[in-house]
């Protein structure tokens, strides 16, 4: 049997939440013009039939709370409790109170952004992007305004990718209004010198850049790159989403990247939401910081402020001051560990990650990239095991699958991100499951799993005939 | 304290498993030049320290629950039952939900808030939430744009000015232009709309609280061949005619008026409804209804070729991260209230702010600015300064009075009410007012 709808279990007239005592007659205040004919079909269900519908759908999914989530690229890290308590304290400020009855949420958020900038060797710092790809797009934009300001903007319409890239990546280019080239990895996959320095020039505005990439694998050359990019002056953009694995042990600012975003719902353990929210600070070197999106929080004599004086600035990219509850869970988690906690965290990332890396090699996994792995890598089933099947018998195994077919330059990809917070006997046990399903009968795997919530869901019908709502008729 | 369950034995014999002989040697490949750069930050802390610290910034602010403030966030009353739903591990700690299979809670309560937003607003779809109202406007003019074919924007001055600010740097981004309508009369006036622009943007209540009759502006545009976009408070859609009604082709908002925690301007969620027909132009994430391998009911994620993991630099859009857990919460609150509910939290607050707006009017040098019939915020004029009236109402223990941009005019200031206020609240901020502008 399907599980009930939430409008399914509505009962007209039946009623959950009454917050108010008397309702006034609407007509009294507004015209009938403006008023709506029909009243919206919202569920009509009582308080404890809707702990029910949602408490059943929350165990219908699974979550770093319930299953080790080794999903590439996403840092599916254990999300601390103390975090939620955290921004509890936070929760009744609105945006537009005085400044002067605010003062701990703006230090808060000025602290946070001091450490992020040690963190990352960089000068200045915005926290109002809400999401990486957000980060990415005000992070192009300052380029962009940075080569405007300087009479390059017309020259300089190129942004360059490796092959290796996120999919965000040239999407925020091209939402920059920038043409976007792929550059391709060499064979130790990571950035082909050759390959980039054949694309730099006066007419390239940015590198956009994964270090370590989606492979994995720290660019050991970064210093020659950041230089080549420098004397063609184009912008060097790091991607923060891989930060966790070395965070406190280098920084993008002393690679030489000029820009950099960081996943605070990655790196610093603010929860994924089942999709977000999140949050993507922006730092940036000194020669950008005139162009951060407004406003900024300074410390000033008279305390802490925001700062709309920015005549240079992008403009805004969020309204209020970005999504400042993610920016009290990411500063808990900083002062908790320190500096030695942020290194150890980093370091067991990168430890599991190669732990599990040389497991599922004796488990018949072949790793085509086979460098010394950061904190996540790219395996590979054996010749005729596809990837999507062995997620699907992951699941049946109680496992949330890696991230599969992505980085594209590996067929088959499987990307595993086991993070720092997931114990050896974990790691042991996945590589098992991994090797289990390699002995399983073809026919299984194509079916897996049997006994989730659903099976295998028909994807082309929902792309042929989608139904997006309750009440389409199709 | 951080959360690795590794013992000391465990790390050595994983080392020796990995050929390192310790963990600074796991970086031993990276440059030298960048490897351990100093770092100053304070020391580690204990849980109960850290907790104790935050207690001492939290006490630093003035919690302005019950706030009269206004522009996009207001003081409501966030549900413990959607607090403690919304806090579930299983919602909390997944991610986007790749994996249909394991995922139906996220999915399927997804699929439910999209059908509730499309009540809301009148439309047939909406997306599975986008990071705020304001990304959520320049998300569906761009929509608007593509779908046109067309760079050239009118947005109107009564569109929540952060708003217009989100729009025009994303609208730059990509070379389109956009003017401003400016208010007459504190409404968008009805205007001709030439060939070439391809969105016309305004908002219902608008910046300044009035209700706007927009269906001759989308009259307009439509005769131009172009869409018009709505901006509209979702929880105002309990009461008021949806933007499906009045011919908008895209309407957006932001949730937290939704019982959302205003937490110093989010996250909260914003949220992309429109037509069937443009489906395919939408960005962000879509969920549908299909079955699964044994003919039973489930949810996954759709036209998914829209989308930059798979589209790339050909993307409707980059948002990958969205504000699913928040737009869950929205979905939770309309939920656990139900149409009447909403209806009943919406008036209440329409009641309240007229109520507030007569006690006010009563105070010498306070005039009236926004025009009626208005909803449940309205812009006063008053005789000092609004930054120092902020100030000092807030010394006195009162949130109120958002200083406007002057833009709109000299001395302006947007109030609010609630479900939470009552008769002496409002006498109370009245009394306040009045020794602040004596």
């Amino acid at each position: 049997m399907s599980y009930p709808l939430i409008f399914e279990r509505s009962r007209p007239g039946r009623r959950g939440l009454r917050l108010v005592k008397e309702t006034p007659e609407a007509t009294r205040y507004i015209p009938e013009k403006f008023l709506r004919k029909d009243p919206p079909r919202l569920p009509e269900v009582d308080e404890l039939t809707l702990v029910r519908h949602y408490t059943g759908l929350s165990r219908r999914q699974v979550g770093v709370d319930t299953t080790f989530y080794p999903l590439g690229s996403c840092t599916m890290k254990y999300n601390p409790k103390l975090h939620e308590e955290a921004a509890r304290l936070f929760a009744d400020l609105h945006p537009y109170q005085d400044p002067s009855t605010a003062q701990g949420a703006l230090e808060l958020m000025w602290e946070l952004g001091e450490y992020l900038k040690a963190l990352t060797g960089m000068d200045a710092i915005t926290l109002e992007p809400a999401a990486g790809a957000h980060g990415e797009l005000t992070g192009i934009l300052i380029i962009r305004a940075y080569h405007q300001d300087r009479g390059e903007g017309k020259t300089r319409r190129l942004v360059l990718v490796p092959d290796s890239a996120h999919g965000s990546n040239p999407a925020t280019a091209s939402m920059a209004g920038y043409e976007v080239k792929e550059v391709p990895s060499g064979p130790d996959g990571e950035v082909d010198l050759e390959a980039l320095k054949r694309e730099l020039g006066p007419h390239v505005a940015a590198i956009m850049l994964t270090n370590p990439n989606t492979l994995g694998l720290f660019e050991r050359r970064i210093l020659e790159i950041s230089r080549l990019a420098k004397e063609a002056g184009v912008q060097l953009y790091y991607d923060g989403a891989n930060l966790n694995a070395v965070m406190g042990w280098a920084r993008p600012g002393d690679m030489g990247f000029d820009v950099v975003h960081l996943n605070l719902h990655k790196t610093f353990t603010v929860p994924h939401g089942g999709g977000g929210p999140g949050s993507g600070p922006v730092g940036v070197k000194a020669h950008l910081a005139p162009y951060l999106p407004v406003p900024t929080v300074e410390r000033g004599e008279e305390g802490f402020y925001l700062n709309f004086d920015l005549p240079k600035s992008i403009g805004r990219v969020r309204s209020f001051h970005g999504n400042f509850l993610a920016l009290v869970r990411a500063w808990a988690y900083i002062r908790t560990l320190g500096l030695p906690g942020l290194k150890k965290a980093a370091a067991l990332s990168v430890l599991n990650a190669r732990y599990l890396k040389e497991l599922l090699k004796t488990k018949g996994y072949r790793v085509p990239y086979d460098g010394p792995c950061m904190h996540e890598f790219v395996a590979q089933p054996p010749q005729g095991f596809r990837a999507l099947d062995l997620a699907k018998g992951l699941l049946e195994l109680g496992f949330h699958p890696p991230t599969v077919y992505f980085p594209l330059i590996v067929k088959e990809a499987l990307m595993v991100e086991p993070t720092e917070t997931e114990s050896k006997e974990t790691l042991e046990a996945f590589a098992e499951a991994l090797g289990e399903l390699l002995q399983k009968p073809k026919e299984w795997l194509e079916h897996a799993p049997y006994s989730t919530p659903v099976r295998r869901l028909d994807e082309l019908r929902a792309n042929k005939h989608p139904r997006l709502t309750y009440f389409d008729e199709g | 304290m951080d959360y690795t369950p590794h013992t000391e034995e465990e790390i050595r014999a994983m080392l020796e498993r990995v050929g390192a002989r310790s963990l600074e040697d796991l970086y031993r490949h990276l440059p030298e030049e960048v490897r351990n750069p100093p770092i100053a930050l304070p020391e580690p802390m204990p849980e109960w320290a850290v907790l104790d610290e935050l207690r001492r910034l939290a006490q630093k602010n003035r919690p302005a629950f019950k706030a009269f403030l206004a522009g996009g966030v207001r003081s409501h009353h966030t549900p413990p039952v959607v607090q403690a739903l919304a806090g579930r591990g299983e919602f909390l700690t997944a991610y986007t939900p790749y994996q249909p299979e394991v995922s139906q809670g996220v999915l399927q309560a997804t699929f439910e808030y999209q059908t509730m937003i499309a009540e809301l607003t009148g439309l047939e779809v909406a997306n599975a939430s986008m990071y705020d109202g304001a990304t959520a406007l320049a998300e569906g003019v761009l929509l608007a744009l593509r779908e046109t074919g067309r760079m050239e924007v009118w947005v109107s001055q009564g569109v929540h000015p952060e708003y217009r600010q989100v729009l025009l740097t994303y609208l730059e981004a990509v070379g389109a232009s956009l003017r401003t309508l400016p208010l007459e009369g504190g409404r968008t006036p009805v205007v001709e709309v030439p060939e070439g622009v391809g969105a016309v943007v305004a908002q219902n209540p608008n910046f300044l609280g009035a209700l706007e009759d927009l269906a001759p502006l989308a009259e307009a545009a439509h005769r131009a061949g172009a869409l018009l976009v709505a901006v509209a408070d979702p929880l105002s859609l309990g009461v008021l005619k949806p933007p499906g009604a009045y011919g908008a082709d895209i309407a957006v908002g932001d949730g937290q008026t939704l019982g959302l925690p205003m937490g110093f301007g989010g996250p909260h969620f914003g949220y992309l409804a429109t037509k069937k027909a443009f489906v395919r132009q939408m960005p962000g994430r879509l969920v549908s209804e299909t079955v699964d391998a044994e003919g039973k009911r489930g949810f996954i994620l759709t036209l998914q070729a829209r989308e930059q993991y798979i589209r790339r630099a050909k993307a409707k859009s980059n948002i990958t991260t969205n504000a699913q857990l928040t737009a869950l919460m929205g979905a939770m609150y309309l939920a656990a209230l139900g149409p009447e509910g909403l209806k009943e939290v919406a008036l209440s607050g329409v009641a309240m702010a007229h109520r507030l707006w007569e006690l006010l009017l009563e105070i010498p040098g306070v005039e009236s600015f926004t025009p009626e019939p208005f909803f449940n915020e309205f812009v006063l004029r008053l005789p000092k300064e609004p930054q120092t009236v902020r100030e000092a109402l807030a010394a006195r223990g009162f949130h109120a009075a958002t200083p406007v941009p002057k833009e709109y005019g000299e001395n302006l200031a947007l109030f609010a009410a609630t479900e939470l206020h009552r008769e002496e609240d409002l006498l109370a901020l009245q009394a306040a007012m009045r020794e602040v502008l004596a």
